[in-house]
């Protein structure tokens, strides 16, 4: 729509962009300008510019790069801590394991000796059960003899019976 | 010799300005603003009274070296690119300051136009880029301010920035690729038939492409301001009514900030279409 307008007014002869006389002036300023902002950006600003840029871009590279190798070395002191926890953890139970073999160990030989002392009071004691067992026996015997012979004396007082076939005889029983 | 030049000033106005649009044709129309002895009606517009070279000092007739308000806009504008471009980065900081900033955006930006749109090996070209736009940008913007004068709304200066462009693209390209150069007019994906008509197209819109780049950026700034000078005029003769004019100038002015950017975006991007063309002409 701009450049309908400009062609339609391009046809008159009264805009003050076609006064032919005025264009060398135009031009020759223009020029000036144009060479002024050239020699400004390419001789000044624009290598400025560019080292600034080239400048932070090194920067945020290299802080970058710190940045990583930190991170890298948190992540290896982490490991080397992990590494010792669990040496320590395994230390901790290889000691708790010994502790434990030896007590059961000292718990093994207190118990054999209990045992063997309590299997010897066993015996022991078996011993006199038998003895005084057997001393029962004898004694029970003699009762029986005793009163087999009293018992014989009562109801066969002429028949004083044989000692020995009477405690035969009892005895027989007694073992039978 | 000068009552000459001035008279003829007034009348190329008036016709200038009743050739402009309907509206200010219609506005131009009751002017008697060169016929003595006849009463100026209210309404007087003279939209294009901004854009005329005038000299700074004394009078007479302008010649190639006179100051003139088009020299001191334009060197305005060389001023205004080095208080951004040198005075602003002087700091070289590493963590730039606001001014740093607004420099080194405007340097990434046309960097990065030239690099994606016309390739690494048109960074050679970049100062010279950066200088087209620089300029554009600066003019345009000066432009905008009341009472100042637009350099980039003349022809003069916008077609010999263009022909610039063109005269180095052109030698560029037969530089670079020689004979070759001239493969840009023979497609050669097209049908062996349609090529010769084709060439004839291309070659045509080659020749077309500085005039069409020049007339862009002019016509863009001259209408905006025109318009804007059009709307001011109907302003200062409606009283309470102003209101609305002054809406419209501020809509107006919103609209030619956009423009006097774009425009100079615009003509950067060309030329830098027009030299990938010249580096790497095969379609």
């Amino acid at each position: 729509m701009a450049v309908d307008a400009t062609e339609g007014a391009a046809s008159a002869p009264g805009m003050p962009q076609l006064d032919f006389s005025t264009f060398p002036n135009q031009i020759f300023w223009l020029v000036v300008a144009i060479v002024a902002i050239y020699l400004i950006l390419d001789r000044v600003a624009l290598p400025r510019i560019g080292a600034v840029l080239a400048e932070r871009q090194g920067t945020i590279t290299n802080d970058i790069a710190a940045a990583e190798d930190l991170k890298r070395q948190a992540t290896e002191a982490e490991t080397a801590y992990n590494k010792a926890l669990a040496d320590a953890r395994a230390e901790a139970q290889s000691i708790a394991a010994e502790a434990r073999s030896e007590i059961m160990a000292e718990l093994d030989e207190a118990t054999a000796r209990a045992d063997a002392e309590i299997a010897a009071k066993a015996a022991e004691s078996a011993a006199v059960i038998d003895e005084i067992r057997a001393g029962a026996l004898e004694a029970v015997e003699a009762v029986a003899k005793d009163t087999a012979q009293a018992i014989v004396a009562k109801l066969a007082p002429g028949a004083a019976a044989d000692e020995a076939d009477i405690a035969s005889a009892v005895e027989a029983r007694v073992r039978g | 010799m000068s009552e000459d030049t001035a008279t003829n000033g007034a009348e190329t106005l008036a016709e200038g300005g009743s050739n402009h649009g309907g509206d200010a044709a219609a506005a131009v129309g009751g002017s008697s603003h060169d016929i003595p002895g006849v009463e100026p009606s209210g309404l007087q517009i003279h939209p294009m009274d901004q854009f005329i070279p005038e000299r700074l000092f004394g009078e007479g007739a302008i010649a190639w070296y006179t100051p003139t308000n088009v020299s001191l806009w334009m060197l305005l504008a060389v001023l205004a690119v080095a208080l951004m471009m040198v005075v602003g980065t002087s700091g070289r900081a590493i963590i730039p300051s606001r001014a740093q900033s607004i420099a080194e955006l405007a340097y990434g930006f046309v960097r990065k136009m030239v690099e994606d749109v016309a390739g690494r090996d048109a960074l050679p070209f970049f100062p010279y880029i950066m200088t087209l736009f620089m300029f554009i940008v600066m003019a345009n913007f000066l432009g905008l301010i009341p009472m100042s004068f637009s350099t980039t709304s003349h022809i003069a200066v916008t077609a010999v920035l263009a022909l610039a462009v063109f005269l180095t693209v052109t030698v560029v390209g037969f530089v670079k690729n020689g004979t070759k150069f001239l493969g840009l007019f023979w497609v050669a994906s097209a049908p062996l038939a349609l090529r010769p008509v084709l060439a004839i197209i291309e070659l045509i819109s080659y020749f077309v492409r500085p005039v069409s780049h020049s007339i862009r950026l002019a016509g863009n700034i001259m209408a905006g301001h025109a318009v804007i000078k059009v709307f001011a005029g109907f302003a200062g003769v409606l009283g309470v009514g102003s209101v609305l004019p002054i809406f419209a100038i501020t809509a107006v002015f919103g609209l030619e900030v956009l423009v006097a950017f774009i425009q100079a975006y615009v003509f950067t991007i060309l030329t830098c279409v027009y030299l990938k063309d010249a580096l790497h002409p095969s379609h």
